[in-house]
Order: C-alpha cells, then structure tokens, then sequence
C-alpha cells in the first residue's frame, strides 16, 4: 500500500478546489441550454481539440493501455497509430461538415435529420444507457483502486468524486466539462513524463529496454521482437502475443472500430460541435491526433518498462489476481509508487483521479444532451421552453450521477450483470459506422435502410460471437453460446472478427433495404449528404493550413511512426 | 463574459510546481535505489516554467483588444 503525505493530501485538495472554482466561475455564462449543452458554440479549436482527446483518455484508457502495453509491448500502439489516427483524420475532412454544419445538437439528431425517428430513437435510447454504465463501470474502477492503493473507504471516495463532478457540470455544464478535460489532459501530461522518465533511466535507456523485453518474449515462447516491435509479427497470429494478424487489425480495429468510435460517439464528437466555428470544428480532431499520436511513449512505455522490470527479477512485482496471474491492471499504479517520491506521488495520484472523474463527466454531459434533446423534448414535451430544457438538463445531470452511481454499486455486486450489458453495446456499436458511411455519402439510403440495417448488423455481431470462442475460454459470455463453428486464438481477434461481420452485415441490409423502399426526397438532404452539400470553401490562409493538407501531414506522420517501430 | 482556459492551467501548475519543488528542497525525499536524483525539486521546477508560459499567455492574449 502506498503512503501520503500531507503534500500529497494538499495537491489532492487544491485540485478539487480549482475544479470547483472554475465551474463557479464559468455558472454565470450558462444562460440557455445552448450554453449548457453545447457550451453556446464558442469554444476554441485547440480547447476542443485537447478535450476531444482527452474525454477518450479516461482512466480505463490509461490504466488498461499501459496493461496492454505489459501483455502485449509495443503492438498495444495499433490502437493509437491505427486504430485512431486515420478514423480522427476521416472525421475532420469528411464528416465534420455534417456533424456541425447541420446544427444538429447531438449525433442522434443528425440521424433524425438524415434518416428517420426510429433510427434515431434506437441510437439515442441505447446511448443513454450505455454512457450511464461506463460512467459507473469507470466509478467502482476508481473506488476500487483507490481502496487497493491507499485503503480509502470504496464508498467514500466514490461519493465524494460523483459529488465535485455533479456541482461542476450543474454549474457550469459541458463547457466546465471540457474545461476540466483539458486540465486533466495536462495533468496526465506532466503527472505520467516523470514516470516513463525515471523507468527508461533504470531500464538503461529504450536499448535496455529492449534487451529486457527481449527476455520476456523468448521465455514465453515468441520471436525476440515480439514485445518491441509493431508489425513484424503480425503475419500469423501465432507469432504475437496479441493472437491477431494483419488483416483483422486493420480492418476490424483500423477500420470498422476505429471509425465507428471516433466518428459517431457522441461523447467525442460532443467537444468537436462544441467549436466556435467550422473552421475550429474540423481542427479539433486533427488538434487531438498530435498528443493522440505521442500517448503511446506516455501510457503504453510504462507497461513495458514494467514487464520487462518483473521478468529480470528486479525490485518491482506485480500484485497477482485470485487465480494466480499477474494483475496487469495495476501497472501503472504500482509504477507510480514505485518510482514516485511524495510530492510527485500527489501529482500522479491527483492526474488518476482526476482521469477518473473526468471520466465520469463526460458520459453525464453527454447523457444530460441526448436526454434532453432526443428523448425527453421529441418524446416527452414537444413544445418545452429553452428555460424548461435547461431545468431539465440540470435534472438530467443529477439523475445521470444517481444512476452511474447505482450502476458502480451494480458492478461492485454482479460482476457478470456488468459484462453482460458491455457485450449488448458492443453488438449495438459495432455496425454504427456503416449506417453513418452510407448515410453522409449516398444519398438513396433511407430511414428504413437504415434502422433495418442497425438491427441486422447488431444481429450479425450477436449471432458471430455466439458461434465462435476464443482459445481457453468456455462458452458463455466469452462466445460459443450458440454452437461452436470457430475457434479464435485470442479473444482480440474474435472482436475484431465480431465487428468485421457486424459491419458488413449492416452495410448490406442497409443497401438492400433502401434500394427497395423509398427515394429520399433531395431537397431534404441538403446539408446532410455529400452529394448534395456545397463543399466548403477555406479562405484565408495558405494551402499549408487548409483542413486537408494538415490531414495529410497528421497522416504521413503516423505512417513514419509505424515505420520507425514496424 | 468567458473565462480564457489557460488561466486556471497556469496558476493551478504555477501552485503545484511550488509545492512539490518547495517539498523537494525542504524534505529532501529518498529516490528509488539510492538515486541522487531530487526528482520532485527538477520536476517542480519544470510545471511552474509551463504555468508562468500558460499564464503569460493567458495575459498576452487577455491585453489584445
């Protein structure tokens, strides 16, 4: 267990009071509910941009990355130069556009705009559930760490961080939510450097890193390289220890999750519509790529300095779960107060917790939204006032923290309940993209199309994941709950391969529906297809800083860092 | 009227950075494996040179018309 000290105590306590502060401040520029919800569209590029990126960057992400980057070393950054970078490019060339130059106030009211009620209903409804769990799955993450680490009552701490983040957001809504993203985001910054810092500085530098990683993979059976190169292994999925090869990779994590969780969460893409204009809207994705593309050296090198201080028997070991395997969840903490002297210990702990609940905030700033605007106003009160959907915002936003809270102690209690529900949205996310793809670039799928589509491919990953399991598992909430037709060798491959079939099965049912049933009216689509949209034309400026060319430059850079560690 | 983001981030690390650099002369904590190395009073220096940046910029900007 990890001592404090009261410079530790005070760094905690000066954090929770600035996260206030600038909620406070910010209460008296709340006027309307598009102030609240969309922080009255007048934030900055580089603020949108660095939240954009940093409400992705909760504390699963951080913890979880750096696990990876122990199981599997440097593979871990597909998910970052492939799994990212290109979707974050995509989003601010292609679809930005819609997203913000329809004014619609949510990514479920663009698909009304675009498609139909239904649809939207079925996306809005699942939304709201689902950013309710991750907030409360990202709740009892924290309770429980903070219990493991430092003894803190599970229910204390817990309550107390819902608490800040309720008076926050009710105070100042998403702009205190962005804001407090942002300096969460510097704080992750400089709270992890030291760490990745002070462990190459032991390891010997990324050549001693190397050396020991080298260890680990050769005892474990693979090629030398196994843990510090990227794509070198990747020809089979015997020779890496993630158990995936090439063509899954790119097409189900590059392509089909990638896309379809950068370009159509509205959690993300909440901060991007936030933006003062166009202009700021389509950078903000490509602001976020930059830290996006160097957070690999931040989260994932701790993970593999880790394993490879473990393996050589050094100073450091790794706590071991019930079933005697290394707990690879607590990389990062036992980093943290392996290397830090209190002091810098404050600094690491307060960037976690403030991870966490930043965490929390934004799934309740966009739950508040799409609450208000999709559900409750079209559903519930057709004709509410700006003042009434501002209460019920605020409302929303106290019932939201309720619920993530019941849902934390619904995980404390049925761990399997928890998996259960992820597994559900998965099979709703996974074919998400199709619909929007089709919806922003051809302009005969209609609603019909659409909602049909959704369906059948949440269908297709269901009934995918029931008919295969991954190596080791038994059936049952790892797959195979059907029949058992194919054996993954890892259960990485077998989500990936699960959005692969999701997706095609969603793309399809959608064309084929759509071909079938109506022709949308053109007149409506103006705006909301490509087709049909006048491009938009930068002026201003050089080339050199049109949305595109620095598209090209974001992309080039992440093809050179895949080369540099292939 | 808005309040400019790098503010709150500049004092915030401004603060921090005196703290933990004040802690690390005063208290003089060990480091891991006997290192000589006063990390928290390096460390402290390096976040309050990026909260004066940030604040600077904050005030740069805020003078503008």
């Amino acid at each position: 267990m990890i001592k404090l000290e009261m410079i530790d105590w005070l760094l905690l306590v000066i954090y929770f009071g600035f996260v206030l502060g600038i909620g406070w401040w910010l209460k008296r520029s709340i006027r309307t509910s598009n102030d609240f919800f969309l922080s009255g569209r007048a934030i900055p590029a580089w603020v949108a941009g660095l939240a954009f990126m940093s409400a992705n960057l909760g504390a699963q992400e951080v913890i979880g990355m750096a696990a990876s980057g122990a199981k599997y070393g440097m593979a871990t950054s597909h998910f970052y130069w492939v799994g990212a970078i290109p979707a974050m490019i995509f989003l601010a060339i292609f679809m930005m556009p819609f997203y913000y130059g329809s004014k619609a106030r949510s990514v479920p009211e663009y698909l009304r705009l675009r498609f139909d009620e239904k649809t939207r209903a079925f996306n809005a409804f699942s939304f709201a559930v689902m950013t309710i769990m991750s907030s409360g799955i990202s709740m009892y993450a924290m309770g429980l760490l903070l219990n493991l680490l430092l003894g803190w009552d599970f229910n204390v701490s817990m309550w107390i961080c819902a608490g800040i983040v309720l008076v926050y957001i009710l105070l100042g809504g998403l702009t205190s939510a962005i804001y407090n993203e942002v300096l969460q985001f510097f704080l992750i910054v400089f709270g992890f450097a030291p760490l990745v810092i002070l462990g190459l500085h032991d390891v010997g530098g990324w050549n001693g890193l190397r050396h020991g990683l080298e260890r680990v993979a050769l005892d474990q059976g693979y090629a030398a390289g196994a843990w510090s190169d990227s794509w070198r292994y990747l020809g089979s999925t015997s020779q890496n220890p993630m158990g995936v090869e090439w063509f899954g990779l790119v097409m189900g994590l590059g392509f089909v999750l990638s896309f379809g969780y950068w370009c159509t969460d509205f959690l993300i893409v909440q901060r991007a519509m936030a933006a003062d204009s166009m202009r700021s809207a389509r950078r903000a994705p490509l602001v976020a790529a930059v830290p996006k593309m160097l957070f690999p050296f931040l989260v994932i090198v701790p993970g593999m300095i880790a394993i490879s201080l473990v393996h050589s028997g050094g100073s450091l070991s790794l706590p071991t779960k019930l079933d005697g395997s290394p707990n690879y969840d607590l990389v990062i903490p036992v980093m943290l107060g392996h290397y830090f002297p209190n002091g810098l210990l404050g600094l690491g702990l307060t960037a976690l917790i403030a991870s966490f609940m930043s965490g929390m905030a934004g799934n309740v700033t966009a739950f508040n939204t799409v609450w208000t605007n999709d559900i409750y106003q079209p559903y519930l009160r057709p004709n509410a006032t700006d003042a009434g959907l501002l209460w019920m915002g605020r409302a929303a936003t106290a019932v939201g923290v309720l619920l993530s809270l019941a849902a934390a102690y619904l995980a404390a209690s049925f761990n399997n309940i928890m998996d259960v529900l992820q597994l559900v949205f998965a099979f709703i996310n996974a074919p998400l993209f199709a619909t929007f793809l089709l919806g922003m670039f051809w302009r005969r799928a209609n609603g019909h199309g659409a909602f049909y589509g959704l369906v059948a491919g949440t269908a297709c990953a269901a009934i995918h994941h029931g008919l295969t399991i991954p190596a080791h598992a038994l059936s049952g909430i790892k797959g195979g709950w059907l029949a058992m037709l194919h054996q993954y060798p890892s259960e990485m491959a077998q989500n990936f391969w699960t959005a692969i079939f999701a997706f095609s099965g969603c793309f399809s049912v959608t064309a084929l529906v759509s071909l079938m049933t109506h022709v949308p009216d053109r007149g409506a689509l103006r705006g909301l297809v490509y087709s049909e949209t006048p491009r938009i034309a930068e002026t201003g400026g050089s080339w050199l800083t049109r949305t595109a060319t620095l598209g090209c430059i974001a992309l080039a850079a992440a093809v050179i860092l895949n080369w540099m560690f292939w | 009227m808005k309040l400019d983001i790098r503010w709150p981030i500049g004092i915030l690390f401004l603060l921090f950075g005196a703290l933990i650099a004040g802690y690390g002369l005063l208290a003089q904590p060990a480091g891991v494996g006997g290192d000589s190395l006063n990390i928290d009073l390096m460390w402290g220096v390096v976040l309050a040179v990026f909260g004066a940046v940030m604040a600077s910029l904050a005030a740069v900007s805020g003078r503008r018309p």
